[in-house]
């Protein structure tokens, strides 16, 4: 009986005790996948053929879905700061107040979920059917790294096209602001265009492209891990794809977070 | 050094899942030029065999040998020697379904040896030939394709390099009786002429009795028994016997 009472008592302890030892593990598991998958970017041989396609499929075909959250997110916010600078007489200042949110913040992280949802879950669901079906045995005994081949070119698709996409979401993002501000705003369009350009600094652009880069390889490396450690036939393919998206979410803020306070210090 | 080595030996191999043994001190070994057939009940560790030569999994204990010195898995350069010299046809023929039948096929000469395309392309299509599809598959995609012609398809994939040793797992297994029976005397004819060693996991007496030059028979998470095809009706051991008995096949009908 008293046995029976201490384990309910430790069974909290216990939880978190089972939480913490499964994230470091996650942790390590996760960082050394990183880290091979650096590797294989970093050596020969090089699947030019295979970036590509990842270039198109992972970039290319994200355009339209990001240039559309942008305008609309553009306009959206040129709205709510006229509402905002008007409660200071401060009406004037929408144009630079979103530039500097766009660019610094909404561009790349928005961008980044939406490469979230369509990339990282397909990446993860791709690669896991390929473990289910012993796709990624058989490479090996091809002669062939499933790293090289399959892992890095995701991963540099990733970081060379998620800040390309953000540096249109910035120009479509503008443009949204822009548009609602001279059409219902009574902006004139050429003072809203110079306020713009006289505004934003080189950093305010390049912060935000950085910013990029890293969510880039956070949603490919969530795709990529989750789907080769994916165990447990079609059902595991599905959580895979899951694990894979929602991870991606919670990294790309956590780590905008961590980049902010690093780039807003200096 | 007149004395030949297996070109392939497994040594005291042991391997767990869990608190679940399954194999448990393995000693077999294959002669170059011969064709081995491992058989054994459903779960009995045939597969893990393999993917333990092949370094897609870890023994728990022991060595695999390849040419006399112990892979090391992964990898490592002793392994990487054994994917170079050999083919596999995997249970599931595990085709990259994004990739097109020629491609599948040149997998190798294209992304680990360097070719240009149209030159793998022309050595796909000659292997293509050789286990009898029409080259007018070749731009299909597996998905197209039925199981029997998707494990053909994984053949060809496994002879193109002009392996030494050819691994097949289950090649028959799921295939009507005329296609598992083309497939047996195509595996023999390409082992004759190719010269290969092979090993062979399969359910079936039939195709074994095909194929083999020797069988192991594994039960218990060991080999039980291991000799020249010929021998297996003298063997004493009860888990041969009924092995023999159960898959002779239907008894004659009466009248
Ligand atoms: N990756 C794995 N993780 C956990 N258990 C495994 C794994 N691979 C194999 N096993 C277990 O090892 C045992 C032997 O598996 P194996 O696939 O070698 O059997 P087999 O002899 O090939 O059977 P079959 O004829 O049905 O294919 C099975 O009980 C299986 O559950
Ligand atoms: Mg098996």
């Amino acid at each position: 009986m008293a046995a029976a009472a201490r384990l309910t008592l430790l069974a909290p302890v216990a939880a978190v005790g089972r939480l913490t030892l499964g994230l470091t593990r996650l942790t390590g598991a996760l960082t050394l996948f990183a880290l091979r998958g650096l590797l294989a970017c970093l050596s020969l041989p090089f699947y030019g053929r295979q970036l590509l396609q990842q270039g198109v499929a992972i970039g290319f075909m994200s355009l339209p879905v990001i240039g559309l959250t942008a305008i609309f997110t553009g306009a959206a916010l040129a709205l709510n700061i006229y509402t905002g600078g008007g409660r200071f007489n401060a009406e004037q200042i929408v144009p630079q107040i979103v530039a500097l949110g766009i660019t610094r913040e909404l561009a790349p992280v928005l961008a980044a979920l939406m490469l979230a949802g369509r990339v990282a879950a397909t990446i993860a669901a791709e690669i896991g059917a390929m473990r289910a079906t012993e796709q990624i045995d058989a490479m090996r005994t091809l002669s062939t790294d499933p790293f090289r081949y399959l892992v890095a070119p995701r991963l540099l698709a990733g970081v060379v096209t998620l800040p390309i996409l953000t540096g249109v979401a910035d120009i479509i993002g503008i443009a949204g602001g822009w548009l609602v501000s001279t059409l219902t705003l009574d902006f004139n369009p050429a003072v809203y265009a110079r306020a713009t350009v006289d505004f934003v600094e080189v950093w305010d652009v390049q912060s935000g492209l950085i910013k990029a880069a890293v969510f880039g390889f956070i949603v490919t490396l969530m795709g990529c891990y989750h789907g080769y450690t994916a165990i447990g036939g079609a059902r595991g393919v599905g959580r895979a794809a899951t694990r894979a998206m929602v991870w991606s979410g919670v990294l790309i803020f956590a780590t905008d977070y961590v980049l902010t306070t690093l780039f807003t210090r200096g | 050094m007149t004395v030949t080595t297996p070109i392939l030996e497994w040594r005291g191999i042991r391997k767990r899942f869990g608190g679940k043994t399954v194999l448990n001190g393995l000693d077999l070994e294959v002669d170059a030029g011969r064709s081995l057939v491992i058989m054994g009940g459903s779960g009995q560790g045939k597969s893990v065999t393999l993917k333990l030569a092949l370094g897609l999994m870890r023994a728990d204990a022991g060595d695999v040998l390849f040419e006399g010195k112990a892979l090391s898995g992964g990898l490592g350069r002793h392994q990487q020697k054994l994917y170079r010299a050999s083919g596999v046809l995997f249970q599931g023929a595990a085709l990259f379904d994004s990739l097109t039948v020629w491609e599948n096929v040149a997998f190798r000469l294209i992304n680990a040896d360097g070719r240009s395309r149209r030159a793998a392309r022309v050595a796909a299509l000659e292997a293509l030939d050789q286990v009898r599809l029409e080259s007018s598959v070749a731009d299909l995609h597996p998905s197209e394709l039925s199981g029997g012609m998707q494990k053909r398809v994984g053949l060809a994939r496994a002879i193109v390099g002009r392996p030494r040793i050819l691994f097949f797992d289950e090649p028959t297994t799921g295939l009507d009786p005329m296609t598992a029976e083309a497939i047996n005397l195509l595996i023999v004819d390409l082992v004759k002429r190719l010269g290969c060693t092979a090993v062979s996991i399969t359910h079936d007496m039939v195709s074994a009795r095909t194929i083999a030059d020797d069988i192991a028979m594994l039960d218990q998470g060991k080999v039980v028994w291991k000799g020249p095809v010929k021998d297996l009706d003298q063997a004493r051991e009860g888990v041969v016997q009924r092995f023999i008995s159960s898959s002779a096949g239907p008894p004659p009908a009466a009248g």
